[in-house]
C-alpha cells in the first residue's frame, strides 16, 4: 500500500484544483492570523498549546481541516494534490503546527486503517476540530531501539486492561489528551506476537507524566508512568496480541509524515537545520568570512545541504516507483543524521571561542549548545546504528543480526536485572 | 543513475554497457595498458557510431540527445566508461564538439570539418585548460594570445592535457587583451611542442604542452575573441558532471563486486557480510553511493539545461563525489584485505580512474572553497 493509495477515492473531488486554491487564499486572507516577528509554532507554553487548538478549530470551521481525510470522519476527501496547494498558500499564516505530526500524520492514518468504525468516528473528527491532541507511547526506559521488546503490561480485567510500567520519549505528552500505547498483553510467545496496541487517555487516574529536561533546556519530551490504569477494552486498536502488526502501520505512517511525503500532514514539513542559523551570516557577524578556512567550512556546509536535497529527492521518486525498498528511507535517516552533526560541528568552528562565552548581544551560545545536544541528531527518531542495521540487511540483503529472542517466549528472554 | 532515465535513455545505457562489456572487458583495458596510445583509433570510430561523440551537439550540426539533455545522456556513457574503466578519448572529443557546436549558434562556422570530424571519430581532439602557474579555475586563463596582423601569437604552457600526445587537435583557453579567448590549435603546429607524462590511469593518457610563439590564424578562434568566459563556464561544468558519473560509476561497480566478495567470504565459519561492523560500513558506503548518483543527476540537470545554480551544483558534485567516490573504493580495497592492493586484481584499476577524476579541474577541497565563495557572494556579502 502507498501512503496516497488510501484516501477515499470514491470521493471524487467536486472542485477543480485552481478554485480550490483561490479559495483557499481567499479564506486564509480573511479568517487566519499572519505569522508576526517572534513568534514560534513550537515555543513550549500553555498559550501556544491553546493558540493551536484554536487555530485548527478556524481551520475546520473553515472547512479546510483533514484535506485528505475522508469525508465521513470529517475531512475533505481530496487527493494530494489539494494538500500540496493548500501548503503552498499558508505561507506566512500561523498554523497549528503541533497537531501536524504526530496527530494527523501519525496516528489519524493508523487509525484509519487499523482502527474500527467507532474508533474512527469517535476520534478522527475530535482531532480535525482541534479538540484533542494525541501521542506515541512507543519507547521504553529499558528497550532503547528495541521497540518490539516492550515491557509495560496490560492486563485483562473484566471490560479493562489494566496497565503497568512506563514509556518514554513522548513530545509534549503534558499537553496531550491521548497516547497510542504499544503494550505487553502477553509474555508466553515470542515478543512480536505478544503485543497490543491501546488507546490512552493522559488525564486519567493511575498515569502520571513528568517532563524531561534536555541538555539545552527543553522540556518538551515526557516519560508516563502508568500505576494500574484502567483502560476500556474497546480502545484497543486491531486484535489483542497483535498489536506489532499496527506498530508496522504506524511505524510507516512515522517514516512518511518525517520524510515529509504523507499527505495527511497539515502543516509542510521544513527539512531540520533550515530554520537554524544561517552558518554564513554567522561568519559575517563574526567578521571571520575572508578566513579562506572558514570559507571552505561554509563551502561544505552548502555542499551537504545540496546533496541532502537531491539524495531526498531520488529516494522519494525511487520509492514511489517501487525502484528502490520502502527501507531504503533508512539512507535519508543516516545521512541526514551524518549531515546534521558535521554542521553543529562546522558551526562550532565557525564560532570559535565565541562558542563557549559570550556577550548577551553577540548570542553566540545557540552553537556552543547545538554542539552539546549535537548526538541527539542520530539518536531521536531511530538510531543512525538501526538504519545502518536496516539498509545493509533490507537494502543489501545481508544475514541479520543473530537475536536471543527470536521465537523464545518474551517471558523466558534474557533482560536486565530489575534494579 | 539508472533511476532516473527513460525508456530511451534506460535502452541506450543498456546497448552501451552491452558493448563495452563485449569490447571492452577488463583484460582488453589490461592489454591496452601497455599500447603507448592506450586506445586504438577503430574502436573510437565504432564508439562514434554509437552515438557516444555527438550527444552534446545540436541537430543542425549533425549531433542530437535522446532526452533533450544531452549532457545527461552523455552522462550515462561516462558512467558505464567508469564501470568499465574503459579507455579512449571521451571526455576530450565531447567537450571540444560542444565548444564548436556552440560557437556556431554565435555565427562562427570556421570550424565545420573538424566538428564533423570529431562526431565521425575520424578526428581526436582535447580541451587544455589548466595553466601553468595558474589556479585549477579554467575561468581565469593565464596563457597569452596576441594579436599580429590578423594572426594570433600564443604563448605558454598547458598542464596534463588528456591524451595531449594522441589528440589531432587542441581546445586551448587563452587571455587575450579583449578577454578569454579560446583556440583550436592543430597539435602539429609549428611551435607546438609535446611532453608526454606518466600517468596514474592506465590508459588514459596525459601531456604538457608548451606553446612558444605559436601563430594561428584569426579563424583558430572558436568563438569571439573575448567572449570565452561563458563557453568556458560551460565547458568546466560539463567536465564535472561527467567526471562525477564516470566516479560513481566506476564506485557503483566496485561496490558490487564488493559486496558479491563478502557476503561469499567465510572467516570464522561466518560470511564476512555477517559481521555488524562491515555491514554498517557497507551501509555507509552504500548511502554515499547512492547520495553520489543523486548529485550527479541534479548537477547533469542543471548544468546540461544552464540552469542558475548550474555552478553551485557542479561544484557541490565534484566537491562530494570526488570525496566519496574514493573514498567508498578505498574501503572497498580495505574489505578485500591484501588481494585489494595486488596489481593482479581489478580493483586498482578503478581507483586509478577515480583518483584521476578527482585531482583534475579542482580537487574537493578547492571546490568547497568555490562553493563557499559563492555562498557569501550570493548573500551579497
Amino acid at each position: 500500500m502507498t501512503d496516497t493509495a488510501d484516501h477515499d477515492v470514491t470521493e471524487a473531488p467536486q472542485e477543480d484544483l485552481e478554485s480550490f486554491r483561490l479559495r483557499a487564499q481567499a479564506w486564509l486572507t480573511a479568517e487566519m492570523p499572519r505569522i508576526t516577528a517572534g513568534w514560534d509554532a513550537l515555543r513550549d507554553d500553555d498559550d501556544r498549546a491553546s493558540e493551536a487548538r484554536a487555530l485548527q478549530r478556524r481551520l475546520w470551521d473553515g472547512g479546510f481541516a483533514g484535506i485528505c481525510y475522508p469525508r465521513r470522519y470529517g475531512g475533505l476527501g481530496l487527493p494530494p494534490e489539494y494538500q500540496r496547494a493548500f501548503f503552498e498558500e499558508t505561507e506566512g499564516y500561523k498554523m497549528p503546527i503541533i497537531f501536524s505530526t504526530p496527530t494527523m500524520s501519525i496516528i489519524g492514518p493508523t487509525l484509519l486503517e487499523c482502527g474500527t468504525e467507532e474508533q474512527k468516528l469517535r476520534y478522527i473528527p475530535a482531532f480535525l476540530r482541534g479538540d484533542e491532541l494525541w501521542v506515541q507511547f512507543m519507547s521504553e526506559p529499558s528497550g532503547g531501539s528495541d521497540m518490539a521488546g516492550a515491557l509495560t503490561r496490560a492486563t485483562r480485567d473484566g471490560d479493562y486492561l489494566a496497565l503497568n510500567g512506563s514509556k518514554i520519549w513522548s513530545t509534549y505528552a503534558y499537553r496531550a489528551d491521548f497516547g497510542l500505547a504499544l503494550v505487553r498483553t502477553n509474555w508466553d510467545v515470542p515478543k512480536h506476537r505478544g503485543l497490543t496496541m491501546v488507546i490512552v487517555p493522559i488525564r486519567h487516574p493511575g498515569i502520571t507524566v513528568t517532563q524531561i529536561t534536555m541538555v539545552d533546556g527543553s522540556v518538551e519530551f515526557c516519560q508516563e508512568f502508568f500505576d494500574n490504569a484502567l483502560v476500556p477494552v474497546e480502545n484497543v486498536v486491531g486484535a489483542i496480541d497483535d498489536g506489532w502488526t499496527i506498530a508496522t502501520r504506524l511505524l510507516f505512517h512515522e517514516r512518511h509524515a518525517v520524510g515529509g511525503s504523507s499527505p495527511y500532514l497539515s502543516v509542510p514539513r521544513l527539512p531540520a537545520d533550515e530554520g537554524s542559523e544561517d552558518l554564513g551570516h554567522l561568519a559575517e557577524r563574526l567578521g571571520r568570512t575572508d578566513d579562506p578556512g572558514v570559507r571552505e567550512l561554509l563551502g561544505e556546509a552548502e555542499m551537504l545541504i545540496t546533496v541532502e536535497r537531491q539524495l531526498r529527492g531520488r529516494l522519494a521518486r525511487g520509492i514511489a516507483t517501487g525502484r528502490i525498498p520502502e527501507t531504503g528511507g533508512s539512507m535519508l535517516r543516516l545521512f541526514h543524521g551524518n549531515t546534521s552533526t558535521r554542521r553543529a560541528t562546522i558551526a562550532l568552528e565557525i564560532a570559535g571561542e565565541d562558542a563557549i562565552a559570550w556577550s548577551p548581544d553577540l548570542g553566540t551560545g545557540g552553537v556552543g549548545i547545538e554542539f552539546v545536544q549535537r548526538q541527539s541528531r542520530c539518536i531521536g527518531g531511530g538510531t543512525t546504528e538501526m538504519a545502518r542495521n536496516i539498509i545493509s540487511e533490507r537494502v543489501l540483503g545481508m544475514p541479520r543480526e543473530p537475536a536471543a529472542d527470536r521465537e523464545v517466549p518474551f517471558g523466558q528472554v534474557p533482560r536486565a536485572a530489575k534494579r | 543513475m539508472d533511476l532516473e532515465l527513460d525508456d530511451d535513455q534506460r535502452l541506450f545505457q543498456e546497448t552501451t554497457r552491452q558493448f563495452l562489456e563485449s569490447e571492452m572487458p577488463i583484460s582488453e583495458v589490461r592489454r591496452l595498458a601497455g599500447e603507448p596510445a592506450g586506445f586504438e583509433r577503430e574502436w573510437w570510430l565504432s564508439a562514434a557510431e554509437l552515438g557516444w561523440t555527438s550527444l552534446l551537439v545540436g541537430e543542425d550540426n549533425h549531433g542530437g540527445s535522446l532526452s533533450g539533455n544531452g549532457l545527461a545522456d552523455l552522462a550515462i556513457v561516462a558512467e558505464e566508461f567508469g564501470r568499465a574503466v574503459a579507455p579512449g578519448p571521451l571526455l576530450g572529443c565531447n567537450l571540444v564538439a560542444y565548444a564548436l557546436d556552440a560557437a556556431t549558434q554565435a555565427g562562427d562556422r570556421s570550424h565545420d570539418d573538424d566538428l564533423k570530424a570529431i562526431l565521425a571519430g575520424e578526428m581526436v581532439a582535447s580541451w587544455a585548460f589548466l595553466d601553468a602557474g595558474g589556479n585549477w579555475d579554467p575561468r581565469s586563463p593565464t596563457l597569452t594570445a596576441d594579436r599580429d596582423s590578423g594572426d594570433f601569437v600564443l604563448s605558454g604552457r598547458k598542464l596534463k592535457v588528456e591524451f595531449g600526445e594522441q589528440a589531432d587537435a587542441i581546445l586551448i583557453t587563452a587571455a587575450t587583451a579583449a578577454g578569454p579567448t579560446q583556440f583550436l590549435v592543430p597539435s602539429g603546429a609549428e611551435g607546438v611542442r609535446i611532453e608526454p607524462l606518466q600517468a596514474l590511469d592506465l590508459v588514459r593518457r596525459y601531456a604538457d604542452i608548451v606553446l612558444s610563439q605559436v601563430r594561428v590564424p584569426r579563424a583558430a578562434v572558436v568563438g569571439e575573441v573575448g567572449g570565452a568566459g561563458l563557453p568556458i563556464e560551460g565547458l568546466l561544468g560539463r567536465l564535472l558532471v561527467l567526471q562525477c558519473a564516470e566516479m560513481a560509476g566506476a564506485a557503483d561497480r566496485v561496490f558490487a563486486m564488493t559486496t558479491e566478495y563478502a557476503a561469499a567470504r567465510y572467516s570464522f565459519g561466518r560470511p564476512l557480510t555477517s559481521y555488524q561492523a562491515l555491514k554498517h560500513r557497507f551501509a555507509d558506503m552504500k548511502t554515499a553511493l547512492e547520495a553520489c548518483h543523486a548529485i550527479t543527476t541534479g548537477a547533469a540537470a542543471a548544468v546540461g539545461t544552464r540552469a542558475a545554480e548550474a555552478d553551485r551544483l557542479a561544484s557541490a558534485a565534484k566537491a562530494y563525489v570526488g570525496d566519496r567516490a574514493t573514498e567508498i573504493i578505498q574501503d572497498c580495497v580495505q574489505m578485500h584485505g591484501g588481494i585489494g592492493v595486488t596489481w593482479e586484481h581489478d580493483i586498482h584499476l578503478y581507483l586509478r580512474r577515480v583518483t584521476t577524476d578527482r585531482s583534475l579541474a579542482g580537487t574537493p577541497r578547492e571546490h568547497l572553497r568555490h562553493l563557499g565563495d559563492l555562498t557569501m557572494s550570493r548573500e551579497g556579502r
